[in-house]
């Protein structure tokens, strides 16, 4: 497996009014494609700074951010990201929300027969396919996520980064979406980054968990391995000590040896 | 509650429970839809007398005044006379004397004139001073000296430049409609969240496309707001413009017989450019509310 994504020694620092504030400090990951990352850690540590960064919203102070063995400079279609407040956009149809990146990407080399039918297969993709001609403002919550998720594959993306997808919604859609997220990841073969605070979801869904520490100046504190059997099923799981024995290691990283900051 | 665990207890007794059951959902159908007709009629009641009572509290004090000031005509009077106005609007004898309706039409072809001139030009600028924030800080120091100038100081300087009245008259309305529009479109412009604009980048989308797909719908709201503020200042504006600029014109008309010491038709012109404004405002509330995607 060759290092899709890279980053090495990385530093981001902000200029604030009271000076210059220190978000992350020499940060080195590397992401190999089909690999599901959670980067997880306590409100405030810089989890989404750094899935920034590797969608070229931000730009690291320091360091070196690469992907493909090409320096990241910019977003760009190839490394699509599901927002937490999946940032539809209210005017434009749920087709017509997916269209618009379909019709970037593909538009110079296929005909619109062919970019109709890749967003249809999208919204098919995330069971969508009867809420089509709605705009966001007529759907749920989870079905709005599910379209910014449909929005990012339709793409084609080499990488998915999505910050918090889930976290804004009840926790009995959230479940579904994390299994339907499952068997999508499955079938594509995705390249996944996904911010979360959410433990469970990360030994679920990952195959490698980001600890971060506290921030100001948050680093990687642990890479841990999650080696549990794929396809994974979350009432089996339940059961499962090895599961829990990651877990608890989740845990005891977050609530021992990175205590909750006083202020969050 | 009670109600529930009553007949959850009367389930495993004799069914002579049921029949009583019976008649209550039935009595309930036939007297719902009386039932909503009576709220929709005591809805609109709600909704339509406390205006009604407010209009006619209006006309009841300006009766009394009336009555107590010399000259002053009272709702009656007026009334008659309005009748008299409106029975020929569209009279012509000449320059200084034509009807009620030619005056009207002649004013709203200037606001329309100035207004839309001012809209041309303000929408657009407006845009590029929300995306350029060095043309922000350029236009800042004119913009803020100029838009609290009162409207009718402009005239002057539009008599001196364009030599006539009528342009005048549209170039008072035209540098008094201009500044809402502009910094409403700014503001808009500014305030397009954070969130559409990363999906821009993500997308990778043209120029083009996220003026169209993104930055002129999410402002376009704003741009309205400018535009109905702007259209309000102007035809507050083109009444005063008139009277200092002359010519046919609702503004000119009250000057007009104000000399012709009628006051029953200045009365009937206060209503007139009231009842206009509104229906000018409304109107643009109306587009407004089409194209809002909330």
């Amino acid at each position: 497996m060759e290092k899709f994504v890279h980053l090495d020694h990385v530093d981001v620092k902000f200029s604030t009014k009271k000076g210059v504030y220190h978000a992350l400090s020499d940060i080195n990951l590397s992401i190999d494609q089909g690999q599901f990352f959670t980067l997880i850690g306590h409100s405030g540590c810089g989890k989404s700074t750094l899935l920034n960064i590797i969608a070229g919203l931000q730009d690291a102070t320091e360091g070196a951010a690469l992907c493909e063995g090409r320096e990241i400079k910019g977003p760009g279609p190839e490394r699509a990201v599901v927002f937490q407040n999946h940032s539809l956009l209210p005017w434009l149809t749920c087709y017509d929300n997916i269209y618009l990146g379909v019709e970037r990407v593909f538009g110079a080399k296929e005909g619109k027969a062919k970019l109709k039918q890749r967003t249809l297969a999208a919204l098919d993709l995330v069971g969508l396919s009867h809420a089509e001609q709605k705009r966001p403002n007529e759907i749920s919550g989870g079905m709005k996520q599910r379209v910014g998720i449909a929005r990012a594959l339709a793409m084609e993306p080499k990488i998915l980064l999505m910050d918090e997808p889930f976290g804004a919604l009840d926790a009995l859609t959230r479940a579904h979406l994390q299994d339907e997220l499952m068997k999508i990841v499955a079938a594509t073969n995705s390249t996944v980054v996904m911010v979360t605070h959410d433990v469970d979801e990360a030994v679920l869904l990952s195959d490698r968990i980001v600890m971060l520490t506290n921030g100001p100046a948050a680093t990687i504190g642990e890479i841990l391995t999650v080696d549990l059997a794929k396809p994974r099923d979350r009432l089996a799981l339940a059961n499962d000590p090895h599961y829990h024995h990651i877990r608890s290691r989740v845990l005891e990283f977050l609530y021992q040896r990175q205590m909750r900051p006083v202020a969050a | 509650m009670s109600a529930v665990y009553e007949t959850v207890q009367a389930q495993p007794e004799v069914e002579t429970v049921v029949p009583p059951a019976q008649p209550v959902p039935v009595k309930m159908t036939m007297t719902k839809p009386k039932f909503e007709l009576q709220e929709k009629l005591a809805d609109g009641l709600r909704w339509i007398i406390p205006p009604m009572l407010g209009i006619l509290a209006f006309i009841a004090l300006w009766a009394l005044v009336a009555q107590e000031t010399e000259n002053l005509p009272g709702p009656l009077k007026t009334w008659e006379s309005a009748k008299l106005l409106f029975s020929d609007p569209f009279y012509n004898k000449g320059p200084n004397d034509q009807g009620i309706g030619w005056n009207i039409l002649y004013s709203l072809y200037r606001v329309g004139i100035g207004f839309g001139l001012a809209a041309l030009v303000g929408i657009p600028l407006g845009f590029m001073i929300g995306r350029f924030k060095f043309l922000a800080a350029m236009t800042a120091p004119i913009i803020s000296l100029l838009r609290p100038v009162s409207p009718l100081a402009w005239l002057p300087i539009g008599l001196l430049v364009l030599h006539k009245a009528e342009p005048a008259s549209i170039w008072v309305i035209y540098i008094s409609s201009i500044w809402p529009m502009i910094l409403n479109t700014a503001v808009g412009v500014r305030q397009v969240p954070q969130d559409y604009l990363n999906v821009a980048r993500v997308l990778n989308l043209s120029e083009w496309k996220v003026f169209t797909r993104i930055l002129f719908p999410a402002v376009l709201p704003h741009v309205l707001t400018g535009v109905r503020l702007a259209i309000g200042i102007a035809w507050l504006v083109i009444v005063a413009a008139e009277m200092l600029t002359g010519g046919v014109g609702i503004g000119f008309w009250v000057w007009d017989e104000w000399n012709n010491l009628n006051v029953e038709h200045i009365i009937i012109a206060i209503f007139v450019v009231g009842i206009i404004g509104l229906l000018l405002e409304q109107g643009l509330i109306w587009i407004a509310k089409r194209f809002s995607y909330e």
